[in-house]
């Protein structure tokens, strides 16, 4: 949960005022105060989640949108993925690269199809980067298409197996939808573009909404019997348990995708041999490092700590004659599966299942095991 | 009043000061959050004022658990190594840390009593 400091002044997202009277505990993000938790706390936010549904305010990321015919071309100069062959109405996950093939961001982007004569990306961009990843996308593809910020919008996620539920007694249509797809809905009287998505490893959903209506739905949303306010705090914990990476801590401008075990966002047409391979910053590193996995300097891995000790980002790792082979990037208890979890970053030769790794704890030696990911079972409506 | 706190956010009970309880306070476990984890020292071990005797995990953050007095430790609360929430669910009974022999009873006079420890803290 890093942010860059700055002395600048807090930004307010439009919920401000319902996360105060909600008697949130806020703190500084991404450059905006937002809600770590809620008067019940992280545990029981994150259990309501995971068991119901939980109401996240997500307005600190940024949303734009890609408009023009030759967009969705553009943007395949800027990330490894399949960009031109999404079909309309669905969603998919991508990196952003520098020309050595370090990550700038992770984002979401959808194909929203021919809106207003215009084909039409619409992107979700991580909070702490969105300053700098429009300047970037402006920079390289903005005389290709129109690069349009969208600070007009708040972003609300709702996330649990119970989301389906109460969103859909509001827009009975959202039912509809399976992961990774979308369209435009009237919630409780608002403007929404919902995806059925979101990044707690369950079932659910994310609403973009005009911020003059952000508040409206948020309440209607609220009024619900299954649903609750969720912090920051739990939305880390989750995304934690479902092996999904934070920005700034599992993944940077330091490493690369095939580094960060995210070759599965590296679709096959863009990679050697592909219709379209390469293209994109980095792609000679890139699709070396997928080529002869073998050259990876470094792999990310899911870690589970054998005594209950939580092992934090920045821990070290060391194998069992004491070398450094690597550290812990993201670390908790992890509310769900009752264990301590944790990502982090080790050679090769301990990033098999099973491998055993030690973790430098106010030095004493924490047993760990490499584990798949994610720790627990992804619940995403699949239809 | 057998009850005194410390500027880094313990309290200690010497009613009895062959086995003087401490705990962490209840400003320090809301500003913890749910706490996960506890390390509690070894018994016997004798720690200076002010030493690292514990560490305290919640879901946010690591914390150190500082010996408020000097003395050596006599028991440690396993039914808070079991269940760490008790340290947020009742920080002055059952989320108890540890008891010392207290080796110096000065000390505990130079901790902060109710109404100065609740001024420091509201200020902290």
């Amino acid at each position: 949960m890093s942010s860059p400091a700055s002395s600048a002044p807090l930004l307010n997202t439009p919920l401000n005022a319902l996360h105060i009277e909600l008697g949130a505990r806020m703190v500084p993000f991404a450059g905006y105060s937002m809600p770590v938790q809620y008067p019940s706390g992280l545990m029981a936010e994150h259990h309501h989640t995971r068991t119901a549904a939980g109401l996240f305010d997500v307005s600190h990321m940024g949303q734009l949108k890609l408009v023009g015919p030759d967009a969705a071309a553009a943007f395949e100069t800027l990330i490894p993925v399949d960009v031109i062959d999404l079909p309309v109405g669905k969603q998919r996950y991508g990196l952003l690269l520098n020309d050595e093939g370090g990550i700038i961001d992770d984002l979401m982007f959808f194909n929203q199809g021919v809106v207003d004569g215009e084909p039409t990306l619409f992107v979700i961009v991580n909070g702490a980067c969105k300053v700098e990843d429009i300047a970037h996308i402006q920079a390289r593809i903005g005389q290709s298409c129109q690069v349009v910020p969208m600070p007009d919008h708040a972003l609300l996620a709702l996330q649990g197996p119970q989301a389906v539920t109460a969103l859909a007694r509001l827009a009975p249509a959202v039912a509809q939808l399976v992961f990774m797809t979308g369209g435009t809905f009237t919630i409780a009287g608002c403007d929404c573009f919902v995806t059925r998505s979101g990044y707690t490893g369950e079932d659910g959903f994310e609403i973009s909404v005009p911020a003059a209506q952000a508040d409206t739905l948020a309440r209607a949303l609220l009024a619900q019997p299954e649903v609750k306010p969720i912090g920051l705090g739990a939305r880390n914990s989750l995304r934690l348990e479902a092996g999904l990476c934070l920005y700034g801590n599992d993944i940077d401008t330091t490493t690369t995708p095939p580094e960060a075990a995210l070759n599965w966002a590296i679709q096959k047409v863009r990679r050697t041999g592909g219709a379209r391979a390469g293209g994109f910053p980095g792609a000679g590193k890139v699709l070396a490092q997928i080529d002869q996995p073998a050259s990876l300097p470094r792999k990310r891995v899911g870690l589970i700590a054998l005594e209950r000790i939580p092992v934090r980002e920045h821990t070290e790792l060391q194998s069992s004659d004491g070398t450094r082979i690597g550290e812990v990037t993201s670390g908790l208890l992890g509310p769900t599966v009752d264990q301590p979890v944790a990502m982090g970053y080790v050679t090769p030769a301990f990033a098999a299942a099973g491998s055993r790794v030690n973790a430098i704890v106010r030095g004493k030696a924490v047993p760990m095991e490499v584990a798949p990911m994610p720790f627990t079972p992804a619940r995403y409506h699949r239809g | 009043m057998t009850i005194k706190f410390s500027k880094d956010h313990e309290w200690i009970d010497i009613a009895d000061h062959q086995a003087a309880t401490v705990g962490i306070t209840v400003h320090a476990q809301d500003a913890l959050g749910d706490v996960v984890f506890v390390d509690l020292p070894a018994v016997g071990t004798t720690f200076a004022q002010g030493d690292v005797a514990g560490v305290v995990e919640s879901v946010k953050a690591a914390a150190d658990v500082f010996m408020p007095i000097s003395g050596e430790i006599v028991e440690v609360n396993e039914a808070l190594r079991a269940d760490p929430a008790l340290a947020n669910s009742d920080p002055l009974g059952a989320g108890w840390f540890f008891k010392v022999r207290v080796s110096d009873l000065a000390q505990f006079d130079a901790l902060m009593d109710e109404p100065a420890y609740a001024e420091f803290a509201k200020n902290a």
